[in-house]
């Protein structure tokens, strides 16, 4: 299905040929940061932003020229000394959660975060329930 | 003439399907009553006429009748007769066919063959069965008719992409979909069991096959679909927790956890509830990732034939089938009764454990995946992506895999920790042997630490169960789960190795300029451009040596379709023993060079090895229990035919 | 029997997961993301000219008390061409309108004026989807109303319609007060 599924969206024509620009890619969108520890940050970095014109993709992988832009702002950034989560909070403060998949604590995240919390605490419970006391069973 | 008598071999099936049920009702009701051994025969007929159908729709593909809608639309006198024959399936329609062809047919093995339960829950169950039957036969003839015929005839059809003519793309989605009936089968037992109060030891050995085989397939066919999106996507990526994929791994993550359970259920009569709790879920999993693949509801990449309106219609069938039978369950695991007792430190309790941490997950999953939609109801917009997932997931995951490497050593209802503490503290030793040692190496992240950790104690503990033994001696059902323990190891040390090993090199090329990546050396030799049937590309020629050894050549390209005009990368991979070296060729660049995107990954084909070892596992254990009831119901025979010798 | 409340949970929870993808089925395709620099001051840049023929663009000149519309376009947005009208009439109707041109070479830019009329007083070239990314902006085209303290006031998605001009008047209007 899934199969079938990337299939159709080669086929479809959500991506039309001629709406590219004909610019070549800035600068950093596909160039490599001199020091191995910094590009590391900025493959990280890049993994976790959403490309804003692609469905459901990284900017790492992501063709579109705005990803390349994008890639570039996070390398250039990097280069000048900001950290990885300076330059995501500057991306979030513009575009809001949705650019990052990494979500953050917030008053409409939360759920998020306290679900495998109580996950734990249930599975704690009913492990307790099952395998507490000896040979209790129950459920 | 031949779509006709498909179409109406197909309402026959609905109409045989509809008699089944009542004929399953009434005998459950009323066990002598007059419609009361009805309920088999029109199983098995039914899924005769299913197939039937099929075969006429085959049929129609392989002749390319060009007066059939379904076949004008996806395909062409031309097409090589496999992808003739394929494209029956490769669409909507044919899809939903296949579907109901498989359960039909599933619903008559089980209506010809089971013999092990209760008359009134079998009868129960095929009741089911034929519930669920009716509701996809409705899809069908009501908005899907893969029969249709066209007012007039078209001349050609319009189906010669030569991009839909791959043989992944035939035979990944009835792979999928065969998991998906194994797990309606699971379901309707379930419900059998439920309604007539028979949730036995029997009830499992009855439903375990269709859950393993349900089983196997599902774990093919993500890892299939796995290794199709990284090779074809060509960024080098394997899994990203978009949601369709999310979607396909959630009824996995049931059907494993349902696996166990029904072992425990079987061999130790505990669980019931649970059981029958995990048959619903994982049922009502696979009915949504069909309904969020289809219904466009979540933004995906791979977002497929979405359509609104038949996403209503499935959503409509996911909330009758799981609401009502949630409502049975609500109403009736009161009354289950309460099953064998065991202690923590048991096999079950290992289960238990696993059981309840494979459904964190699935919560977790389930959760992360539709949380955007969730906020979108209030207006906000959020991303829920892999530094969410990957974490979250490991809390749960990594106890599991403890427990899993030593679990299987624990004997059933009640045992010492004393037969483990011994593996126990060789394994951690192992665990944090391996953590010290890749964090000294390399600079992993912290999960990829723990993944090789465990991905190394998980590969010795799962071969554990066969010290001592006689190998030839042990049951094929052992050696199906230490292979398949096994293959998850396997998978994990690939995936903690990707991520911890991975090499990206980004080059802007021109020919006879070479770049080192990781071991390998490579060399951009020329681009030169090639033709294909309705594309141009340019395709690089790269030579790539390991360590200075004799040199492989790689062509990457870059294509250009010019109806409809698009370009897509088509990736060049490299395997070696240890790693793969994939290659991508991006666009160019105005003075001439070419961009190119080159990885070396170390040990990633262990993903998708580890994959069809866990495949494996399943189908040993399949193969181990089919032989294993065999045996036990030819002795029952023999021992029934001898009293009656002793008699006469 | 002891009634087992929490045997309805899964059931609970499952019509909790209808309600919601059905009230998701029901909604209109969302596919906009809606930029966050609404009502705040515009970043500081400055853009050199598109064309020859007009001046570059800086956010020192979006704070010269006017309110202004301030365009994001591309020669090679197909909506852009669909647009082009609207632009005129909103010009017509008194608006000063700037343009940021994305992605674009000089020639394409010229191209696409001449073809399609020039309702711009200023045309920066954000070769970079620099400025772009400093106000939210996340495709072509897109309006942003600039009051003239420099502060966006309104963002409008996608092309602009007939229906839109007097809209987007309005809002400038509001803008200048």
């Amino acid at each position: 299905m899934r199969l079938l599924a990337i299939l159709a969206l080669i086929l479809s024509p959500m991506l039309p040929l001629a709406a590219q620009d004909s610019m070549p890619a800035a600068p950093y969108a596909n160039r490599q940061l001199d020091d191995p520890a910094m590009e590391r940050e900025a493959q990280d970095l890049m993994f976790t932003l959403r490309c804003l014109k692609c469905q459901s993709q990284s900017i790492a992988d992501s063709d579109a020229p705005m990803a390349g832009d994008m890639r570039h702002q996070v390398r250039i950034r990097l280069m000048a000394g900001e950290t990885p989560e300076q330059i995501r909070s500057w991306l979030v403060e513009r575009y809001g959660d949705y650019v990052s998949y990494a979500p953050r604590v917030s008053a409409s995240t939360w759920p998020l975060f306290a679900l495998p919390l109580a996950l734990f605490l249930l599975g704690a419970i009913i492990l307790r329930r099952r395998l507490g006391r000896k040979g209790a069973a129950g459920l | 003439m031949i779509a006709e008598l498909g179409l109406a071999a197909l309402w026959l099936a609905a109409a045989l399907a509809g008699l089944q049920l009542i004929a399953g009702v009434q005998s459950v009701r009323q066990p002598d009553g007059p419609l009361a051994s009805l309920a088999r025969p029109a199983a098995v007929i039914q899924g005769v006429l299913a197939a039937f159908a099929f075969l006429m729709l085959l049929w129609l593909f392989a002749q390319t009748d060009l007066s059939v809608k379904l076949v004008a639309a996806n395909s062409h006198s031309a097409k090589p007769m496999i992808f003739k024959l394929s494209g029956a399936w490769g669409n909507h329609e044919g899809s939903m066919l296949l579907w109901v062809t498989v359960m039909a047919l599933a619903g008559g093995l089980i209506g010809y063959l089971e013999r092990r339960l209760p008359e009134v829950t079998m009868q129960a169950t095929l009741a089911t069965q034929a519930f669920v039957g009716l509701g996809f036969y409705a899809f069908l003839l009501l908005s899907s008719n893969p029969f249709e015929r066209l007012a007039t005839p078209v001349a050609e059809g319009m189906g010669l992409n030569p991009l839909l003519q791959d043989i992944g793309l035939a035979f990944h989605p009835p792979t999928l979909y065969f998991g998906y009936v194994g797990l309606s089968v699971a379901f309707s037992f379930a419900l059998g069991a439920l309604l007539t109060r028979q949730v036995t030891p029997n009830f499992a050995r009855a439903m375990r096959p269709w859950v393993l085989g349900a089983w196997i397939f599902l774990t093919l066919g993500i890892t299939a679909g796995s290794y199709w999106a990284y090779y074809e996507l060509g960024w080098g990526g394997w899994w990203f927790w978009d949601p369709v994929e999310n979607a396909s791994l959630m009824p996995w993550l049931a059907a494993t956890a349902l696996l166990h359970s029904v072992s425990v259920l079987a061999a130790r009569d505990a669980l019931r509830a649970w059981t029958i709790m995990l048959g619903v879920v994982a049922f009502s999993m696979s009915m949504m990732g069909t309904f969020l693949v289809r219904s466009g509801v979540l933004t995906s990449v791979h977002a497929f034939a979405v359509d609104p309106e038949r996403g209503t219609f499935i959503l409509v069938l996911l909330g009758i089938y799981i609401g009502g039978a949630l409502t049975i369950f609500a109403l009736r695991a009161g009354t289950v009764q309460e099953g064998e007792r065991f202690t923590a430190t048991s096999r079950e309790g290992a289960l238990v454990f696993n059981n309840v941490m494979l459904s964190a997950i699935l919560a977790v999953v389930l959760v992360g995946t539709l949380y955007p939609l969730l906020t979108e109801a209030f207006g906000i917009r959020v991303s829920v992506g892999p530094p969410y997932f990957n974490p979250v997931a490991a809390i749960f995951t990594l106890p599991m895999l403890a427990v899993m490497a030593v679990g299987p050593l624990l004997r059933w209802r009640r045992d010492g920790a004393k037969r483990i503490s011994k593996p126990a503290v060789f394994l951690t030793i192992c665990v944090l042997l391996v953590a010290v040692l890749v964090t000294y190496l390399s600079n992993a992240s912290l999960l990829a630490i723990l993944g090789l950790a465990f991905a190394a104690a998980l590969a010795v503990g799962s071969l554990l169960p066969l010290r001592g033994r006689n190998l030839l001696r042990t049951p094929l059902a052992t050696w199906g789960m230490v292979t398949a323990h096994f293959g998850i190891a396997v998978a994990l040390f690939g995936m903690a190795s990707e991520s911890a090993f991975s090499i990206e090199k980004l080059v802007a090329a021109r020919p006879g300029d070479m770049t080192e990546v990781g071991p390998w050396k490579i060399t951009l030799d020329g681009i030169e451009p090639v033709a294909g049937p309705n594309w141009t590309a340019l395709q690089a020629d790269l030579r790539a040596s390991y360590k200075g050894g004799s040199a492989i050549t790689l062509q990457p390209q870059s294509r250009t379709f010019w109806s409809p005009e698009r370009e897509t990368a088509e990736s060049a991979l490299a395997a070696r023993w240890n790693g793969q070296l994939y290659a991508v060729m991006g666009s160019g660049i105005e003075d001439g060079r070419r961009q190119l995107r080159l990885w070396w990954k170390p040990f990633v084909p262990m993903i998708w090895f580890g994959g069809i070892l866990v495949a494996l596992g399943g189908f040993l254990s399949l193969i181990g229990r089919l032989t294993a009831d065999l045996k036990r119901h030819y002795v029952r025979r023999r021992s029934a035919e001898r009293r009656e010798d002793a008699q006469v | 029997m002891i009634r087992r409340w929490y045997l309805w949970l899964p059931l609970l929870a499952f019509v909790g997961f209808v309600v919601l993808v059905t009230s998701g089925l029901m909604r209109p395709m969302e596919r906009e993301v809606v930029s966050r620099m609404v009502g705040k001051p515009i970043p500081g840049f400055a853009l050199k000219p598109a064309i020859s023929e007009l001046p570059g663009l800086s956010s020192a000149d979006l704070e010269d008390g006017r309110p202004k519309l301030m365009n994001i376009w591309a020669s090679w947005c197909l909506p852009c061409i669909a647009e082009a009208p609207q632009l005129e009439a909103l010009k017509a109707g008194g608006a000063e309108i700037v343009g940021v041109a994305i992605r674009d070479k000089p020639e394409d830019v010229a191209r696409f004026l001449a073809q399609n009329g020039n309702p711009y007083s200023r045309i920066g070239a954000d070769d970079l989807s620099a400025v772009q990314l400093e106000i939210g902006s996340s495709g072509v085209p897109e309006t942003f109303v600039v009051d003239g303290d420099g502060i966006i006031t309104y963002q409008h998605i996608g092309d602009v319609r007939a229906e839109h001009v007097p809209m987007l008047l309005e809002k400038l209007e509001d803008a200048a007060q």
